[in-house]
């Protein structure tokens, strides 16, 4: 039975799909409803592959992607730890530039397969590691728990009822893997998690260094080894894994005593050996680097160094493995972290949990440059000051589902928390002649498309701005990174230029931010409240 | 040869076959026998004491044990002061198909005294009374009770789905659990006479001008000798055996079993040299029929080999399936030894049994896979499953109906085994205890601690589910991540991991890929002192993958 034809069986109008719980815009549908008809279109035809790192910890963002533009306020709020303006790595002409210890994701930059994402985040940041990584896992709102994850709910709708007939002629391989012990929030979907993981203990194929506890020789030993093999033969996958394992003989030299490259090289290895599997999830920790993030004595040296000469290292060998391998054009991967650090350094050459960072997007068909502009620092930081948001995650998430795994824009909405769909961008990420249609690069907002006047003000300001029709939005932010107040949001028949007044009556002086969004252009505009 | 030299030569026998018929490779060389054990008394041992008697080891029982002694411990899980439950109730909706619908009994009152033979109304009263037996078992006393009462059921094999008739099934559960630490051979007299028995092994069609030889048969075979090297009875026996019990019929209006003198066979029964040349005389009248059945129970447990049939399918079911030449002599022998020298009180050999050294040998813990009931009976008990009040027996009997089904869908169907010699697990050589795990039910397993680990089982509106932060809150110091990893192994599995793999788990499940102890720590902290919906499912969140791995490594199939 074609699956088609099983959906069209098994979906009585008005059933609930497993899809479709958790709060999510999609409840329940019968079969005529346009959700049950989109399913039953089959499998969405791509070869398409994501690779996601999670950086663990919260990367500083400012020391990564470093404002070159406005050092002087940059250095003046992080003296201690920040990197000599003739040692970072610029990135073309925009004004940013890299961490001195990230050659090979210049050299990738230099080779038009980079993209920087500037001051990605989500409004009310959250700065604890475990409830912000579940955040970024779930693509939940800041103030909602959700219990499945974003690649999972994404799966669970291409691949309906698994783990229930899989693997199958369509889908003969793991949905996502998982390199390391566990499936994460990630993967999991609204019902099982997607993923398999490869470096189970009871696993059949252990490609790094196992844990595997041995048997002893005892009948305990004799009992636990055959419900192992029994685990071995019921896992599904073990054989199309190793198969796919084996068939790779030849790969580029990636760097050693570097975990990060380590999983990597799984995954080209995976992906060159044939499995259709269309995420894959690797881990690098170490990036809480509250204390000693650099060397006192050479700020371009230390553990923060380290780490992202790690993550450089590995993600440029994993991109000249692809191309090695010939499978460049099916891959991108995407870094994340659950935060980036305040502006502000603290006295012991550190810094602490912040707002909204960086992501970096690699791939040959990703379309090179730096999205968004060098994030407004103060020019006397504060303790309390964060980056502001520019871009929200999701709209990274939704553009890749959307562009790269060319879901249609309905059902990416449909895996998202109902009141965060109209506020979610298609961006420019990826180069023209993609299957699915790439988005038209915005045009230069040099410029000015947002301003204030009075400005500084003491009660109220009336904020100007152009939108090109559409969906609009204007966000108010505060130096903490929280969004305090949606002044706008409507859509527009057409261009136009128009006002609406920010009232900040009750509100501490100090700078707070406008956030324009109207379509893909988006503006992050300071404003300051004096007495 | 005389009588000693006879069981000497059956002895030595028996060992030889033994050796030759167990074909399992084991690593097992276990010479310690049934000296009272006398070693550490600590949490490892109560585990394995409770886990064999019970389903599952519910921290608080162990914290109870701790201040016992081993012997004490054994006394009281064997002694149950507790009351037995009460019946079944009519959970199901009055039939309105059947021709006969019980509409006299209310629901939420108890159907098993109201006569009623109509089809419909007995089929749902089979299912009412497994999803009450399940609900029993996970409401299980401090006692090995219900376990040993699955043992019994198990042993005499009955399938409801042919006695067909619900009362009948829970007479005879009934009869099982009365007698069920009770005196052995009252029970078979008991169930020699039940009515489910004679319908199910046809003794109700046993008539002296042609005599069934069904129940007679399995009498000897499957409930008192069984088919070892020790057990010579011959065919002739099992005639002469039928003949016995020939007269034996159900009364279909009152539910109960009588004796019909007119039908039951008069002549002498002579038996073989296995009995010693038995000659059971041929009585007549109304109490003809009891007493030949005492004079066969009497030359049934007169011979060495029915305690030690029995006590064999104890220690297979309570302790390991390979039974080798030492274990026959160093603790099936005493064992049976004890059963006869009490006149087969049940209590005796599993009292020397779960004192013994032998119980307690290393190389008996954890070896022993887990039946399906132990796997999902017992971990609702270990984490602490909480359910309505009985009261609410709607919402309870639909509860206890999921735990049922779970445990039919991984292979045990309660008082249903696949015919009457029981659940092959017990008696199937060479794989024994392995037959419950396959590559159906292995994942099926999996599923159901997945389930409850994520979103439990909903019925009217409450939830069933494994509640993680308060089960990790029983211990000393939840709050760092070694110590709940290594408190949470003592109770999930019998086995201890590597350090290795418990560094690996804990960091990429409960730090979360951080590196310090004191991520988990400092969200553990929080959520103690501030108890937001936010911070429980931080932690939460965590305990459900740890939990849920833990749920599905291979370990967590045995005990």
């Amino acid at each position: 039975m074609k699956r088609k034809e099983f959906l069209q069986k098994a979906i009585p109008a008005g059933v609930m799909l497993p899809a479709m719980i958790n709060g999510y815009s999609v409840k329940a549908f019968g079969a005529d409803s346009p959700l049950v008809q989109a399913l039953m279109r089959g499998y969405t035809d791509t070869d398409h592959v994501l690779v996601i790192v999670q950086l663990a910890g919260g990367n500083d963002g400012l020391n990564t992607v470093i404002p070159i533009s406005t050092y002087s306020n940059y250095f003046n709020a992080r003296t201690n730890v920040a990197i000599p303006q003739n040692r970072i790595l610029p990135l073309g002409s925009s004004g940013a530039g890299l961490h001195p210890s990230m050659t090979g994701m210049n050299n990738l930059f230099s080779n038009g397969m980079l993209k920087v994402i500037q001051a990605v985040g989500y409004p009310q940041p959250n700065f604890s590691h475990f409830r912000a990584t579940d955040i970024w896992m779930s693509a939940s709102n800041s103030n909602q728990e959700v219990f499945s994850g974003w690649a999972g709910r994404y799966l669970n709708y291409e691949y309906p009822n698994f783990p229930t007939g899989y693997p199958n002629v369509n889908a003969p391989d793991p949905l996502a893997i998982q390199i390391g012990s566990t499936t994460t929030l990630t993967t999991q979907g609204p019902v099982v998690n997607m993923a398999m993981s490869i470096t189970n203990p009871t696993s059949f194929y252990n490609l790094l260094n196992g844990t595997t506890d041995p048997v002893p020789n005892t009948p305990a030993g004799k009992e636990l080894q055959f419900i192992r093999i029994v685990n071995q033969q019921t896992q599904k996958y073990s054989t199309v894994i190793r198969n796919a394992a084996n068939a790779v003989t030849q790969q580029v030299t990636y760097p050693t005593n570097n975990s990060l490259a380590d999983q990597l090289k799984i995954v080209a290895r995976l992906i060159k050996g044939g499995l259709k599997t269309r995420v894959y999830m690797v881990s690098f920790g170490g990036f809480d680097t509250h204390s000693v993030q650099v060397n006192a004595a050479d700020t371009t040296t230390g553990a923060h160094a380290n780490l992202l000469q790690r993550v450089s290292d590995a993600i440029k060998a994993f991109q000249d493995d692809l191309q090695f391998l010939q499978v460049q054009d099916r891959v991108i991967g995407m870094t994340y972290s659950e935060f980036g650090r305040r502006i502000k350094s603290n006295s012991s050459t550190g810094t602490d949990h912040g707002a909204a960072a960086p992501m970096f997007l690699f791939g040959s068909k990703i379309e090179n440059g730096v999205l968004g502009n060098n994030p407004t620092i103060p020019a006397n930081a504060t303790v309390n000051d964060n980056v502001p948001m520019q871009y929200d995650f999701r709209s990274v998430y939704s553009t890749i589902l959307e562009k790269w795994f060319c879901l249609d824009k309905t059902v990416v909405d449909g895996l998202y928390p109902p009141n965060i769909n109209a506020q979610l961008q298609s961006l420019p990420l990826f180069k023209s002649g993609l299957v699915c249609n790439a988005v038209t690069p915005p045009p230069p907002v040099s410029d000015k498309i947002i301003w204030n006047y009075p400005h500084p003000f003491s009660n109220s300001t009336e904020i100007t701005f152009k939108t090109q029709g559409g969906h609009t939005l204007i966000q108010i932010i505060d130096t903490l990174g929280r969004v305090i107040a949606t002044l706008l949001e409507k859509d527009y028949t057409s261009a136009t230029t128009d006002k609406i007044t920010f009232n900040s009556e009750g509100l501490p002086t100090g700078v707070y931010y406008a956030r324009l969004q109207n379509g893909v252009i988006q503006k992050v505009w300071p404003m300051l409240k004096v007495r | 040869m005389d009588r000693r030299d006879f069981l000497t030569a059956k002895r030595r026998k028996k060992e030889r076959i033994i050796s030759h018929t167990s074909t399992t490779e084991s690593p097992r060389r276990i010479t310690s026998g049934v000296n009272p054990y006398a070693g550490p008394w600590t949490e490892n041992e109560i585990i394995h004491l409770l886990k064999r008697t019970m389903f599952g080891a519910k921290k608080a029982d162990v914290d109870y044990f701790k201040t016992r002694t081993v012997s004490q411990a054994v006394d009281e899980l064997l002694n149950p002061t507790a009351p037995q439950p009460g019946p079944p109730v009519k959970e199901y909706a009055t039939s309105t198909t059947a021709t006969t619908p019980d509409s006299n009994i209310a629901q939420g009152t108890t159907w098993v005294n109201d006569i009623n033979s109509d089809g419909t109304v007995q089929s749902q009263r089979r299912a009412s009374y497994k999803k009450w037996w399940t609900g029993m078992l996970i409401n299980q006393d401090r006692s090995i009770r219900e376990k040993l009462l699955m043992f019994w059921v198990d042993h005499f094999g009955n399938e409801t789905i042919d006695v067909g008739l619900g009362n009948w099934v829970y007479m005879q559960h009934n009869l099982l659990r009365q007698y069920v630490l009770g005196n052995f051979r009252q029970m078979v007299d008991a169930i020699t006479k039940d009515v489910a028995m004679l319908r199910y092994l046809n003794g109700y069609l046993n008539v002296a001008s042609a005599p069934d030889e069904n129940y007679a048969r399995e009498l000897m075979e499957l409930f008192t000798l069984g088919k070892g090297s020790g057990s010579q009875y011959t065919e002739n026996d099992v005639k002469e055996a039928a003949k016995v019990l020939t007269g034996w019929q159900i009364n279909g209006t009152t539910y109960t079993s009588v004796f019909n003198a007119s039908r039951h066979s008069t002549v002498n029964k002579t038996f073989s040299a296995f009995f010693n040349n038995t000659v059971i005389t041929g009585r007549t009248g109304a109490t003809a029929g009891q007493l030949e059945l005492n004079d066969l129970l009497n030359m049934i447990f007169a011979t060495q080999e029915s305690a030690k049939f029995i006590c064999r399918k104890f220690y297979r079911f309570f302790v390991y399936y390979a039974i080798d030449a030492a274990t026959e002599t160093n603790v099936i022998e005493p064992m049976a030894t004890a059963f006869r020298n009490s006149g087969y009180d049940i209590k005796a050999p599993l009292a020397l049994l779960f004192k013994s050294e032998h119980f307690f040998d290393v190389l008996n813990q954890n070896c022993y896979i887990k039946n399906p009931a132990d796997h999902i009976i017992g971990s609702l008990r270990e984490m602490n499953a909480t359910f309505p009040p009985l009261t609410d027996w709607d919402t309870n009997y639909g509860m206890w109906n999921f735990f049922y089904a779970s445990m039919v869908n991984t292979g045990q169907n309660l008082h249903d085994p696949p015919n009457v010699s029981g659940m092959p697990a017990y008696y199937q050589e060479p794989s024994y205890h392995e037959i419950w795990i396959n590559s159906d039910s292995l994942p099926k397993r999996n599923q159901f601690t997945d389930t409850m680990v994520n979103t439990g089982f909903t019925r009217n509106g409450q939830r069933v589910i494994f509640n993680l932060v308060p089960w990790v809150q029983q211990f000393s110091n939840p709050g760092n991540p070694n110590d709940l990893i290594d408190d949470a192994l003592k109770y999930v599995f019998r086995n201890q991991l590597s350090y290795e793999s418990k560094k690996a788990i804990k960091t990429q499940i409960l730090l979360s890929n951080q590196l310090y102890d004191y991520y988990w720590t400092n969200a553990w902290t929080a959520y103690m002192a501030n108890p937001t919906t936010a911070n429980f499912n931080t932690v939460n969140n965590r305990l459900r993958q740890l939990f849920q791995y833990f749920f599905n490594l291979s370990e967590y199939q045995l005990s």
